[in-house]
């Protein structure tokens, strides 16, 4: 198994403050702005960048956990059935802008069964999406990213790997992995 | 793990606590679900099941339509009262005729023991047994294994006295299965007429006086006395029953400790259970009834999801 380092510690942080800086230039003082992390490993970047727009714009910004693991689009296609992480939203989003947070875009289809689990909690009046990486070339649906923190050109037998220090690594990093 | 290691849910008895776990797990991300503003996902939308009772049941029927509808699945209700087992058709030619129509799944409650079972070896269909007899009724016994895991914590370690009509029984065959799966102590306790002979070979101890038996526990099942399974008399009369087994809200006021009650309904208010006990802090009643939703939507998913 190969591993290519993409993003380093240092990197990474200086990659969130812009992705942040972004989010500000948008959003300016986040009135009626909502952050949504995608479960189960969007949540860890949702959290960080969360942390450091509170920091940035000194206001407090709703953030929840979305999972959307019972409205995908592969149910009875594939062996197992899909293990579901905890949905915790507990602000309403109707009329509000939401921000969806995931680590890696791949073919789009995690945000299309997360837009379809949103609306479950209210019409918002805006989504935008934003990730860390953005697998160039594999989408299977016409989804795009508003932010992106890096672009990666992968093949299908590559994988992309988040490692988080709050899932218990050493460093934040992202490693791009030649399956086989 | 993320699959059931079984493609029926037949009883307790032949699932393993790994699929407990799990069952438990999916359980509490559906019971966010079923407290959205929209209660309702998407996933069995491509699935249909037959929910077939060949015996009278409200609470479990209602319970097993709404996880599935909640779930997006289409459903068919069927009943004996009103069909053409009257007319004398077999459990197989009934259940192959609903199949035919292109059914997935089957949701089954049946007088006779082992029905499911036996249907489990005829057709392709997944099965959920919703009641066999005096047998078992696995998804009440998950409900109630996920209420007292919900409220406690956890279920290993609690002692749980299980209460009344032992002997009819299928609630309390399938929770002793569970609750010792999970690692719980059990107690059933009842008059001694009530009790199979042969009870404590499951691993329960067993009590004939109801005040010992509330005292030992943390979490007081109370069973009905099921009248209509009972061919000869068990006791002298309800009236005796009550005075004896019945509880009171003064008998649970006057513990040590404060415990949990519980009962699969319906109850008999004034024979099990007076009214002001079932009405209490102590009942853990209506939370039962919430949880079963959650906990049929959580069977089903895992069963359907499962190539």
């Amino acid at each position: 198994m190969q591993k290519k380092l993409i993003l380093d510690t240092a990197l990474l942080d200086i990659t969130l403050n812009r992705l942040c800086q972004q989010l500000i230039e948008k959003h300016g003082v986040f009135e009626d702005v909502v952050m949504v992390g995608l479960q189960p490993r969007g949540i860890f970047l949702a959290e960080l960048m969360h942390a450091k727009l509170q920091r940035l714009t000194k206001k407090k910004i709703p953030l929840g956990y979305l999972d959307a693991t019972f409205h995908r689009d592969d149910f009875r296609r594939r062996d197992t059935p899909a293990k579901a992480s905890e949905t915790r939203i507990e602000f309403p989003i109707e009329n509000k802008n939401v921000i969806l947070v995931d680590d890696v875009l791949f073919t789009g289809r995690t945000v299309r069964a997360a837009l379809d689990a949103m609306i479950a909690f209210g019409r918002p009046a805006s989504v935008e999406l934003l990730v860390l990486v953005d697998r160039k070339n594999t989408r299977d649906l016409p989804i795009e990213a508003d932010y992106v923190g890096r672009y990666v050109n992968t093949l299908e037998s590559q994988r992309v790997l988040v490692e988080w220090e709050a899932q218990g690594h050493k460093q934040n990093k992202i490693w791009l992995i030649n399956k086989d | 793990m993320t699959k059931l290691s079984q493609r029926h849910l037949l009883g307790i008895k032949n699932i393993t606590r790994q699929d407990i776990d799990l069952i438990f797990e999916t359980a509490a991300n559906f019971k966010e679900v079923i407290n959205r503003p929209i209660k309702k996902v998407p996933s069995l939308r491509d699935v249909t099941i037959a929910n077939a009772f060949f015996e009278n049941s409200t609470r479990t029927r209602l319970s097993f339509e709404l996880a599935e509808k909640r779930l997006s699945a289409d459903t068919l209700n069927f009943s004996a009262s009103t069909s053409s087992v009257k007319k004398g058709e077999t459990l197989l030619d009934t259940i192959n005729n609903i199949l035919a129509m292109k059914v997935d799944m089957v949701v089954m409650r049946h007088a006779s023991p082992g029905a499911p079972h036996f249907l489990a070896r005829h057709i392709k269909a997944n099965i959920v047994n919703a009641g066999d007899g005096t047998h078992e009724h696995p998804t009440q016994a998950l409900l109630d294994g996920f209420s007292i895991h919900e409220r406690l914590g956890e279920v290993g370690g609690k002692k749980v006295a299980i209460i009344g009509d032992i002997l009819h029984s299928r609630v309390a065959l399938s929770n002793i299965f569970a609750l010792k799966k999970l690692g719980a102590e059990v107690m059933v306790c009842g008059p001694p007429t009530l009790l199979p002979r042969h009870i404590a070979s499951l691993g329960v101890t067993v009590e004939t006086d109801v005040k010992k038996a509330l005292a030992w526990c943390d979490v007081a099942n109370v069973l009905r006395i099921q009248l209509e399974r009972q061919q000869i008399k068990y006791f002298p009369s309800l009236r005796e029953y009550t005075l004896y087994y019945g509880i009171t809200k003064k008998m649970l006021d006057t513990l040590k400790k404060p415990i949990l009650l519980m009962h699969p309904g319906p109850i008999n208010r004034g024979v099990e259970l007076s009214s002001d006990a079932a009405d209490s802090p102590h009942s853990l009643i209506l939370d039962q009834v919430e949880n079963g939703v959650a906990v049929r939507m959580a069977v089903l998913y895992l069963l359907a999801g499962a190539n």
